[in-house]
């Protein structure tokens, strides 16, 4: 496909080893740490609550650093992220619920109340009996597992299919789109047996740890952080391997690399397999977190704001979609807290400007300060 | 009694074709012809529809005789401001982004998110509805079919429908504009070495397509009221339809509209509006696994 902006291979500029590395490389080579360092030590000058809020930031940053994956180095614009992170969710709040539902004992007399141990939201929809999919969520080892399997699942077979039957570019995005679309029409139609529009939320404890105990939060603010960083971790492996130079080059010219033998619609199956397994992850730390899964995080919007976070840390750098995810989240908190009617303006600018004039996003500024510019200045739209 | 259940169910399906098509026929032209994703294509709709409700509050205001003919006005006037803005949005922003598809989907999401925004600056965060000028109101219940009706703002979208569809026709096959449109579109070097000023023809183009969402949003302040995200609802159906027909062909979004409008107004006939809905964007998505370039299109791609 046409994407004129992304032949600079920003972030792969550890290749040359043996010239003198500048200051901005440095800091790309250390990217990681800086980053772990920084998440680190931050929570020190936080309060409780702030430092729940960017925990809920850093949850945007997994389907961010998986857009990247897939749009910078795959060429695969989704714009249905919100899918998998609504199923990481929910899956995450369904296994919350049912534990809460069985073990709490406020929901144990709500229960003999009414008559029945379903989840209360069901109870309030008159559904009589745990819809089957529910079942198996009651266990920790279902659910955990489903959370990672599930998703790429979905995804590979979806990506899968359709681009072996090579429809690309913007027909695959609308399709993405389309997808969450659904999700979130079903989610918010099924009231009774999906909380519909107001979700699932009320979890008391998790693993039979309850949600109020002292130093939850920070311990699963450092979940967060740790399992954040294996995910980039990963993602930077996938994008230096050489899986992700054949991404690049499916990017760049889809037909020389089918004609050299490869199968495109494999790998790019597999890295959107990979993106779904990474928004999952973040959509259950999130229920995790703000002990609420929604359809609102689920449908077209929430999605498409997921592709800004990775676009303004620069689409080719997975590190900068955590920084892109942090800023955009605490640019959104600080406009709702003092001039929400603002809030479109400055998201909507953000799109135009980042895709007219900052296309390799902050990331690409970095580059820009730098007079060697990494490998060339192909950054320019 | 089963007969006239059947002649409503028809003729809603005939409504939501039509109003598929006014929806589509802009985008597809964007679309189709032009390659351009346009991602505000639900807002400059909402942009026709408010145009038509500010021309209802001024001839309510100033010329109170004359508020019968203002709907007309209405039209004609979200068909010219579309048109310009689309003109505006053209040299201003797309033209730099012909070349990255992905894009500029994403900066007119942006933009829809800033239209959206002073649309609730202007108009308020409520929706508004329009008056229904008399020559609207009620419906025709036609004397061979004692318990059906037909209410008369739809048969007008239809009737307009019709008209739209036939201008767009005649406009693309039987002018020159209409030409030289098809030419670039078929090749645009050739075209712009024939003498052809294919940025001209381009920033027309997308205008024209814009000026028809106008029209679109200005009939529809005929069957619902318009909200700040009116036209974010409408988006996702539009770029079904377009999809679903085959971008390169007008007549594959007519005819995709006909059958997305026939088989949603059935299901919604047989289970509730939203599952109705998410069962034909599925449905979609399985239609175009089969046939990727979408149903009406012959062309091999790549």
């Amino acid at each position: 496909m046409g994407n004129g902006v992304t032949t600079a291979g920003g972030s792969v500029a550890a290749n040359g080893a043996k010239a003198k590395r500048t200051p901005v490389e440095w800091l790309k080579l250390f990217a990681i740490p800086i980053l772990a360092v920084l998440l680190l030590v931050i929570p020190l000058f936080l309060s409780e609550f702030r430092l729940n809020l960017l925990a809920k930031y850093l949850c945007f940053a997994f389907p961010a650093a998986g857009i990247v994956l897939i749009w910078g180095y795959g060429g695969i614009l989704s714009l249905g992220q919100g899918m998998f992170f609504g199923l990481g969710s929910y899956m995450m709040a369904m296994y919350l619920k049912l534990e809460s539902t069985t073990s709490d004992s406020s929901a144990q007399a709500l229960s003999e109340f009414f008559g029945s141990n379903l989840p209360d939201f069901m109870v309030w929809n008159s559904v009589e009996a745990l819809p089957w999919w529910w079942e198996p969520f009651h266990h920790a080892w279902f659910a955990l597992p489903a959370i990672i399997i599930l998703p790429a699942l979905i995804a590979f077979v979806l990506a899968y299919a359709n681009f072996r039957k090579r429809v690309g570019g913007v027909y695959f995005s609308i399709i993405t789109l389309a997808f969450s679309a659904i999700m979130a029409i079903v989610i918010i139609g099924q009231q009774g047996v999906t909380g519909g529009i107001n979700g699932i939320t009320d979890f008391k404890t998790f693993f039979g740890v309850s949600f109020e105990a002292e130093g939850v939060r920070t311990k699963l603010y450092l979940a967060t952080v740790l399992l954040l960083l294996a995910v980039l971790v990963v993602g930077r492996f996938i994008v230096r391997s050489r899986l992700g130079k054949i991404l690049v080059a499916i990017r760049d010219r889809e037909d020389r690399v089918r004609f050299s033998g490869y199968d495109p619609a494999l790998f790019k199956g597999f890295i959107f397999a990979c993106a779904a397994v990474f928004a999952s992850i973040g959509g259950a730390l999130f229920t995790l977190q703000v002990g609420l899964a929604s359809p609102s995080l689920v449908g077209i919007v929430p999605s498409i704001e997921m592709v800004i976070y990775a676009a303004v840390g620069g689409r080719l750098s997975i590190v900068g979609a955590v920084y892109g995810a942090v800023l955009v989240g605490a640019a959104k908190t600080f406009f709702s807290e003092n001039f929400v009617e603002y809030w479109l303006y400055f998201i909507g600018a953000l799109f135009v400007i980042v895709v007219m004039f900052l296309p390799s996003g902050l990331a690409g500024l970095l580059d820009r300060f730098t007079r060697r510019g990494a490998n060339g200045n192909g950054a320019k739209p | 009694m089963t007969f006239e259940i059947f002649m409503m169910q028809a003729f809603n399906g005939l409504s939501l074709f039509t109003i598929l098509v006014l929806m589509a026929l802009g985008l597809a032209i964007v679309f189709g012809l032009m390659g351009v994703i346009n991602m505000a294509h639900g807002e400059l709709m909402a942009m026709g529809a408010y145009t038509t409700y500010a021309t209802a509050l001024f001839f309510e205001k100033f010329m109170p005789a004359a508020k019968d003919v203002y709907f007309l006005v209405g039209i004609v006037l979200a068909f010219a401001v579309t048109f310009v803005f689309g003109l505006a949005l053209e040299r201003g922003l797309i033209r730099f982004l012909y070349k990255r598809p992905l894009d500029t989907m994403l900066a007119t999401w942006g933009l829809s998110l800033i239209l959206q925004q002073v649309f609730r600056h202007v108009f308020g965060p409520k929706e508004v509805g329009v008056p229904t000028v008399s020559w609207l109101q009620g419906a025709w219940a036609p004397s061979f079919l004692p318990n059906a009706s037909f209410p008369l703002s739809r048969i007008f979208i239809i009737a307009l429908a019709l008209l739209v569809s036939f201008g767009v026709y005649m406009l693309l096959f039987r002018t020159r504009w209409g030409l030289r449109i098809r030419a670039v579109t078929q090749n645009r070097t050739m075209s712009g070495a024939a003498g052809i000023n294919t940025e001209r023809v381009d920033a027309l183009t997308f205008a024209l397509g814009c000026g028809l969402a106008g029209i679109a949003g200005s009939s529809f302040t005929m069957l619902a009221s318009t909200g700040p995200v009116t036209g974010q609802q409408y988006v996702v159906d539009t770029f079904i339809v377009v999809v679903f027909g085959g971008v390169e062909s007008l007549l594959g979004t007519i005819l995709s509209a006909a059958i997305i409008g026939q088989l949603q107004s059935t299901f919604e006939f047989l289970m509730t509006g939203s599952m109705a809905k998410a069962s034909i964007l599925l449905l979609v998505i399985v239609a175009l696994y089969f046939r990727p370039n979408g149903l009406f299109s012959s062309k091999v791609r790549r």
